[in-house]
């Protein structure tokens, strides 16, 4: 009796609202550093509401593979999720985006398997949510194979790849059309004779993996964030899509949420690039070096080194003292030790602050999560546009294997490929310490006039060491 | 008539996202990213009525892998989020 009454269509659907509304307050919540922990403890009950009231539908008539799936799946999640190593951060979150779209691929298709009748509304949503996933899928796995270093990092461009690109999805789009519509242009054309749908699929599945291959190989290790975000927003839209393909609201309200969040991200940064998305996705940023040839006639004057020991009495005389980590820092790292020295400064009287490029590493965010697992305080950490206005009264900056994020030739030199980008303005403080392993240029493949300007020294060496180093010179 | 519905929902529900959210400091950037992940991973819902409905075992087979890979994407989301917000203190 009571189990009819929580079977009933109308409770089901109640309880879809209720964990709607909870997503929706869970994520306006995690737009704020106060609530956002509890934030996605609401999510998370809208989660467990939605599926414990699935598992009660009438629908279902055998839990045994669900119970296969769903402990097998949450337990390798679980057990990712505790071991993964903030520094790896960025692998984890690309491979989960992957895993989300190729579930809302396999739901699409299984859809399709147990479709009685021809309908023309499924088969739309079941192909865009087919195509959606299939993207999101491959994109991911490259992502995740570039960011874990089992690729290249490198941008991998070949000739003809734009109109392989285009080709792919026109005959994407060609393909859906008959999938949709049953009507085969090759059967007009050729005279083939197979529209069998399950064969339409698997090609819609192969050329979609594809695309999403060809879409994420051209991009470079500096535009990941880009790229990230991006493949965040697709994996909510095919949860949209997949939410079309069942009749589903819920997974409708949830994925374009998503998807969204993702878009903005996206969005946010592109701007902080100074670059469009399209030039991001198809730009192959950095696959050549000869990009920097075009600066080299205007970097002038000589690499200043520096040691620990000098670094260290500058430093000691300083009052405020601007740290900007980049991609390098997450490498060796140093975090750790970074906040060690942030907190010695601060013993010492002076002020310190950390100006975090939104680009900064390899995802949105990722230098705010290594910080934070470093236990630095996030009220210390600023933003270009509000530490920029102030820099010429900072009296030394620390570059911590951050590159294209504080080049000047964003600013200076109108033939640089970074030219109008908004970067860190580091060189107009008193003095720049610039912690680098060696004078290579950045990902981008682009000269740093600032390593060259009268006001910066170079301290060269694995970034954790330099930092050790001057942490111990303090203590001492 | 109920396809309308639906799209309906999805428009309305973009706007609603994009309002919500538009104003992120960075800080939160990726916990964001991964929180809303975690969110996606919705599609289970779809994967569990194909794993569990009285189907072909083709649409089974489809939808029990899809259930590992959705409960993967909502346990490893809404941990590894939560995990790095219990991180992020103002001292």
């Amino acid at each position: 009796m009571i189990l009819e009454a929580f079977q009933n269509n109308t409770f089901i659907n109640l309880s879809y609202i209720l964990a709607s509304v909870l997503f929706i307050f869970g994520l306006k919540m995690l737009s704020s550093p106060d609530t956002a922990q509890r934030g996605n403890f609401v999510s998370s009950l809208g989660m467990l509401l939605a599926v414990v009231v699935t598992l009660l539908s009438k629908e279902i008539v055998s839990f045994q593979f669900i119970l296969i799936g769903l402990i097998g799946g949450g337990a390798v999640g679980a057990i990712a999720a505790i071991r993964i190593k903030m520094t790896s951060m960025p692998e984890l979150v690309a491979l989960l985006n992957g895993f989300g779209g190729a579930s809302s691929l396999l739901v699409a298709s299984a859809e399709l398997f147990a479709l009685t009748t021809s309908n023309l509304v499924a088969m739309i949503a079941i192909g865009i949510a087919t195509i959606i996933g299939g993207v999101t899928f491959s994109g991911s796995l490259i992502a995740f194979g570039k960011l874990s270093e089992i690729m290249p990092g490198k941008p991998y461009l070949f000739i003809g790849q734009k109109i392989l690109t285009g080709l792919v999805i026109l005959l994407l789009l060609l393909l859906l059309f008959q999938f949709c519509s049953g009507i085969f242009f090759a059967e007009i054309l050729f005279g083939f004779d197979w529209i069998n749908p399950q064969y339409a699929l698997i090609l819609l599945i192969a050329l979609s993996l594809l695309l999403g291959i060809l879409l994420a190989i051209p991009i470079g290790g500096a535009d990941m964030p880009v790229i990230i975000a991006l493949l965040n927003s697709y994996s909510g839209l095919a949860a949209c899509a997949a939410g079309f393909v069942i009749g589903n609201n819920v997974l409708i309200v949830a994925g374009s949420l998503v998807g969204a969040s993702g878009l903005i991200l996206t969005n946010i940064m592109c701007k902080a690039m100074n670059r469009s998305l399209l030039n991001v996705l198809f730009g192959g940023f950095g696959a050549t070096d000869s990009s920097s040839s075009s600066g080299e006639g205007k970097v002038q004057g000589d690499v200043k080194p520096i040691n620990i020991a000098d670094s260290y009495l500058i430093l000691e005389a300083a009052s405020s003292v601007l740290i900007v980590p980049g991609y390098g820092m997450a490498v060796s790292q140093a975090q750790h030790s970074v906040r060690e020295l942030g907190e010695l400064l601060q013993d010492n009287g002076c002020e310190v602050k950390y100006a975090i490029h939104p680009v900064a590493g390899r995802m949105p965010g990722h230098m705010n999560v290594l910080l934070a697992e470093a236990n630095v305080s996030y009220d210390v950490l600023v933003e270009p546009q509000d530490v920029n206005p102030i820099m010429d009264t900072i009296d030394v900056c620390i570059v911590i294997g951050a590159n294209d994020v504080v080049n000047p030739d964003a600013r200076e030199d109108e033939s640089s490929p970074i030219y109008g980008m908004p970067v860190i303005e580091v060189d107009r403080a008193k003095t720049v310490f610039v912690l680098k392993r060696s004078m290579a240029s950045g990902f981008a493949g682009i000269e740093n006039s600032l390593f060259f300007k009268q006001n910066t020294r170079m301290l060269f060496g694995d970034a954790k060491e330099s930092v050790s180093g001057l942490v111990s010179e303090f203590k001492s | 008539m109920e396809m309308m519905l639906l799209l309906f929902v999805l428009v309305l529900s973009i706007f609603l996202g994009f309002e919500l959210i538009n104003k992120v400091p960075s800080t939160l950037h990726t916990p964001l990213m991964s929180g809303a992940n975690a969110i996606s991973g919705i599609t289970l819902v779809g994967a569990i009525l194909s794993s569990g409905g009285d189907s072909s075992s083709i649409t089974i087979v489809l939808g029990t892998i899809a259930v590992f890979l959705a409960s993967l994407n909502v346990v490893g989301g809404y941990l590894v989020t939560n995990r790095m917000l219990r991180m992020f203190k103002k001292k």
